[in-house]
């Protein structure tokens, strides 16, 4: 294992620099880069044939997409998670993900584009190398993490489908396995999980869709084996083992929009100056930071306002949330 | 019926200790004692656990009375006041882990939430409400307040509640659990107004026994 977890007799107030340290990481990053060097691992076989194991991945550190503050640790990422396809409670998803089956994988593609049909994910991922960006990651809970994802670009999968001039939105699913997916079971969301993007916001580059964190494949807590991230957007934006996409004119459905549309909306762009009904979205606890690590201010945009800002000119973000 | 020596001397303590197990748990879990862990968002643990036991203390102190009638155990009584101040406990180590954990003292933002956030607004109201209880939970309260020390501290029918709201109010998409601690609450509120209502043939026993609840 090339990953430093925290050991048992740690103390709870360890900053996530000293879980993950810069030298550990990168000294990881060499190791896998000689792995890769050697040839040992390709996209294909990279997956995991057994239910919640994980594989090495083949990836290349993107340095466009780095980040001052160190990333939390794997624990941390793998360990508290929403995903209430497995449960309500943060370490539900770890617990009662480990009968999902990420492997073999399809996605079906549909609506407004010349190529749809059936692909399955080695496919759709071959033409294209997997990076890895270090993102923020900001849930509409008020915290938040920084990961290291590995992925592709959204907007180069998508063109792969040659979307049509009536694409104005990309439609997302996630799979429906009440057998595996426990949370699937109980009515408090409306199976299956669904999200939506603008076009422009799928095709900006910061829009990425992962298929693993911190040099592996995702863990099925953390959407294996394909899922979608949006750092500039609320956490719940990115959805998880997608099965489906789908080209529409018009405005899709997503889901917590659907549950209680009056504190999320489509767009749920990370918006320090727009509180939550119930609660404010000024500051944010980083999730690491320990037990006296106070809250700190949220960034318009998540601090990628460079990148997206442009995508919402004229856009009164109070009625747009 | 046990002996008051033996309430004051086995039962009383006991109680005392079995109470405080949450707040040890926390203890353990914070300095990763027998492999205990708070997990990546240690304050959101320490919170929502004082916030679950303020609740569940609340219930419990109102199940006193109505547990004593149906189990004939007039005793049960002699414990309501260490179950109340527990129940004050949990809250008010739920409201400073808030206040100094989680917002940091953080007063813009604390007074902001407590004027505009209604789920706060209400906790914070129940907390409020729960101190002249607290306060007048000595002897020396009770007899200098007479008749009044009852109707003072049915403000515990309120502040439940209050409690219930603000935990319904919290959640994201699942209100089971809150919906199951109201059905409780109503419940046990529901068999209080059951025997205060009023007869035909005057106040019975009944009546009066529900009076002191």
């Amino acid at each position: 294992m090339l990953i430093r977890r925290p050991h048992p007799g740690d103390s709870a107030a360890i900053r996530p620099s000293e879980i993950t340290s810069e030298s550990v990481y990168l000294n990881r990053r060499t190791l896998l880069q000689a792995a890769l060097a050697a040839g040992v691992t390709g996209i294909g076989a990279g997956w995991a044939s057994e239910a919640g194991a994980v594989s090495e991945l083949n990836v290349q550190r993107n340095p466009k997409y780095s980040l001052s503050d160190a990333p939390n640790s794997y624990e941390d990422i793998t360990t508290y998670n929403n995903f209430y396809e497995f449960g309500l409670d943060k370490s539900d998803p770890s617990e009662n993900s480990g009968r999902f089956k990420p492997t073999p994988w399809t996605v079906t593609v549909s609506g407004e584009a010349e190529k749809t049909g059936k692909f399955a994910l080695e496919d759709l991922l071959k033409p294209h190398t997997i990076e890895e960006r270090v993102y923020r990651m900001r849930c509409v809970e008020a915290w938040s993490m920084v990961i290291p994802w590995d992925g592709v670009p959204l907007g180069d999968v998508l063109k792969q489908f040659q979307p049509t001039s009536k694409a104005k939105y990309v439609a997302f699913k996630t799979v429906l396995r009440p057998q595996e997916m426990p949370g699937q079971r109980s009515a408090v969301l409306d199976w299956p999980y669904v999200e939506g993007l603008r076009i422009d916001e799928a095709m900006n580059p910061l829009a990425l869709l992962a298929v693993g964190v911190y040099g592996k494949t995702l863990p099925n807590q953390n959407g294996a084996p394909l899922r979608l991230i949006t750092p500039w957007k609320y956490g719940f934006k990115g959805i998880k083992s997608i099965v489906e996409i789908r080209f529409t004119e018009r405005q899709p459905p997503s889901t917590w929009n659907i549950s209680a549309p009056h504190e999320y909306g489509f767009y749920a762009n990370v918006n320090p100056n727009v509180d939550h009904p119930r609660w404010s979205q000024a500051r944010e606890r980083k999730i690491g930071a320990g037990l006296f690590g106070s809250r700190v201010p949220t960034l318009m945009f998540n601090g990628y306002e460079k990148e997206v800002a442009s995508l919402y000119q004229g856009m009164d973000l109070k009625k747009y949330y | 019926m046990p002996s008051t020596r033996v309430i004051r001397r086995y039962i009383k303590p006991a109680v005392f200790i079995v109470c405080a197990l949450p707040l040890l748990s926390l203890v353990l879990a914070t300095f990763n004692i027998g492999g205990a862990s708070l997990g990546a968002n240690p304050v959101e643990k320490i919170q929502d656990t004082f916030g679950q036991w303020g609740l569940r203390f609340l219930c419990i102190t109102l199940a006193v009375t109505p547990l004593r009638d149906w189990l004939n155990m007039p005793w049960l009584v002699q414990l309501r006041r260490m179950l109340g101040l527990y129940a004050f406990f949990y809250v008010l180590m739920h409201f400073l882990t808030w206040l100094i954990l989680d917002q940091g003292m953080f007063w813009p933002g604390i007074l902001d939430d407590i004027g505009k956030r209604p789920f706060i607004t209400i906790g914070f109201a129940a907390l409020v409400l729960l101190v002249p209880l607290a306060v007048t939970s000595t002897n020396r309260m009770m007899r200098r307040l007479g008749k009044r020390w009852k109707s003072l501290h049915r403000l515990n029918y309120v502040i439940c509640l209050l409690a219930v709201w603000h935990y319904y109010w919290q959640v994201k998409a699942d209100t089971t659990e809150p919906l199951i601690y109201l059905a409780i609450v109503l419940v046990l509120l529901g068999w209080r107004a059951w025997k205060a209502r009023p007869r035909r043939s005057g106040a019975s026993n009944e009546g009066a026994v529900a009076r002191e609840g």
